[in-house]
């Protein structure tokens, strides 16, 4: 116990100079075959900073997703270690208080539900924690609201489209009060619409409460959202930086079989084809530099 | 068609009958099928009947919806209502209208085909209604706090509780993926719809390996759903929703100890079963 306090104080003083610390990888290894088999992550150090937005980038099977599981304790390093707050993951008595503290939503929504009314499956977490009934009902309210749902609360998850859904979930994952934030893959199922839905209140959890947000994608529009991409290769981090520094190294990226943005890829195609056009990752950059690049000319 | 099942669908509205405890309810339920297979004559099964519209109608679910669930057992009603009329043990005094080798149709034979039938429609309507106004979730909680005593003898009540109502939810996911399977093997030229029996059933050999793998699947990505939401067992958890008796489920009670006795009155002060046929023979004069 004495450790645990102490640890924090430690990073409550390290706060102060840097901001706090909310996962880091350490040499992380971990294998799915415990006879030596491949490693699906092999060799990650990462920091993640608190109120941090990070989107993880990779192609199937790079990793990306056992990387998000190693957070929350679902998986423990084959080796090195991961700490989420200070807590060591491969601790079996920390993995409760990590949970608390980082919270996941999955891809599939139809398979993380677990009652046949919304109020009682965002319920299901608080009630795990052992909390009190009235705060509850309280938590309840914030998380749905949070999540822009407050109407469905009687509904019933199955007769909700998929964006819909996917919002519960994060509302699920919201009323247990985590202070991270972990997106495997939760647009992938999804329609344009339902991405859009989710990736609003993912952004705006994290400026309006300060959430670290953990975003696994393969979409690449996505990772624009994000303060900071990490693209994974073969289980390991090969490229770390903003969106933009990402995704102006094309050349790199088309290495590890990722494309570019849309937009980004038009304009790269607009610059190899001669046309002056000043670096753009969305529609309305590129159409501004575009206009600008035409005014001149 | 799998989607017409209504077993385990909760139909949302605000109504006397939803507003129930669901101990009183599933209390209700077995003290309404008690009062169905005591009932001994016809008059009997018109009460249970009449107390089932009285409560379809209390708890504002369409009837069109109740009636649904029919459907899903239909089968085994017109099957053992063929079996109950065709080989019905007679005893002497029956009326025999048709015999062939083991074969006796009497009147006896046909009323009683009619009254299992009706026993067992009232059965699976009355079902159907407990879980059209419980949702789930409440219709374990009821099970699970009724069954608390077991808990003494390391029962694991809660674990119980909790498999049936992921059961239960998972139900019409399961239902949407065998839809989906199904047109996909019918998109690559499979035939569930002709053939003699073993063929259909072997037709669905490849409809179910694949929804066994993805159940399985499922079932993998919910338990991590549940560990990463921190789910340890019962030790330690709190219930949001409390259950609470009220006049309501006093009031119910009440009403079903008086159904219980109105079906015993009835069958000890009225006609009995058969004693019908003696009755219209007597109107006719035959």
């Amino acid at each position: 116990m004495e450790d645990v306090t102490s640890a924090a104080a430690a990073e409550g003083a390290a706060a102060s100079a840097a901001p706090e610390l909310a996962v880091r990888f350490q040499n992380v290894k971990y294998t799915y075959d415990e006879e030596g088999g491949a490693f699906a992550v092999n060799g990650v150090t990462l920091d993640i900073r608190a109120g941090e937005f990070v989107a993880v980038l990779g192609r199937n099977g790079s990793g990306k997703s056992t990387l998000a599981k190693l957070v929350n304790a679902l998986l423990r390093p084959t080796e090195g270690k991961v700490t989420v707050f200070g807590m060591d993951t491969s601790d079996p008595k920390k993995a409760f208080d990590i949970r608390k503290s980082a919270g996941m939503v999955f891809q599939n929504p139809d398979n993380q539900t677990v009652a046949s009314v919304v109020e009682d499956d965002v319920a299901f977490g608080p009630e795990n924690i052992g909390v009190p009934r009235k705060e509850i009902g309280e938590r309840i309210a914030y998380a749905l609201d949070a999540v822009g749902m407050s109407e469905f609360r009687h509904a019933t998850p199955s007769r909700l489209s998929g964006g819909q859904k996917q919002r519960i979930a994060i509302a699920g994952v919201l009323a247990i009060l985590p202070k991270i934030m972990i997106l495997d893959e939760s647009t992938a199922m999804l329609d344009p619409k339902g991405r859009r839905e989710v990736m609003n209140v993912v952004k705006k959890l994290n400026r309006e409460q300060g959430m670290t947000v953990i975003l696994i994608t393969h979409f690449m529009e996505e990772a624009l959202e994000a303060e900071r991409a990490v693209v994974m290769h073969r289980g390991e981090v090969v490229m770390d930086g903003t969106p933009e520094e990402i995704f102006a190294r094309a050349d790199e990226l088309e290495t590890y079989n990722l494309a570019l943005p849309r937009a980004a890829y038009i304009c790269k195609q607009l610059q190899r084809a001669g046309m002056p056009v000043a670096d753009a990752f969305n529609a309305e950059e590129l159409a501004e530099a575009i206009c600008a690049s035409l005014q001149k000319g | 068609m799998l989607n017409d099942v209504t077993f385990g669908q909760y139909y949302p509205a605000k109504s006397f009958v939803h507003n129930m405890d669901p101990r009183a309810k599933l209390l209700f339920v077995i003290a309404y099928i008690v009062a169905i297979f005591l009932a001994n004559n016809f008059f009997g099964l018109i009460l249970v009947t009449l107390c089932l519209i009285f409560f379809i109608l209390l708890a504002r679910v369409p009837f069109g919806r109740v009636l649904r669930s029919i459907k899903m057992i239909l089968f085994l009603i017109v099957f053992t209502a063929i079996l109950n009329l065709l080989f019905y043990a007679g005893g002497e005094g029956d009326i025999v209208l048709a015999k062939w080798w083991i074969i006796t149709i009497s009147w006896q034979s046909i009323i009683n085909t009619v009254f299992l039938a009706m026993r067992l429609l009232l059965l699976v309507l009355g079902t159907a209604l407990l879980t059209l106004t419980t949702t789930p979730v409440a219709l374990t909680d009821g099970i699970e706090s009724l069954l608390k005593p077991l808990k003494y003898i390391k029962f694991p009540v809660h674990e119980l509780a909790l498999i049936m109502s992921i059961a239960l939810r998972f139900i019409p996911s399961l239902m949407e993926e065998t839809n989906r399977i199904v047109s996909a093997q019918k998109a690559r030229g499979a035939n569930f719809e002709t053939g003699g029996l073993i063929r259909r059933a072997k037709a669905m050999i490849p409809v179910l390996i694949p929804l066994l793998v993805s159940a399985f699947r499922r079932a993998e990505d919910l338990g991590d759903a549940m560990d990463a939401r921190c789910y340890s067992g019962a030790k330690g958890r709190t219930k949001y929703k409390k259950l609470t008796f009220t006049w309501r489920d006093l009031l119910g009670l009440l009403f079903f100890v008086a159904l219980i006795t109105g079906v015993v009155l009835l069958n000890t002060y009225l006609l009995g079963r058969f004693d019908i046929i003696w009755q219209v023979q007597e109107w006719f004069g035959a």
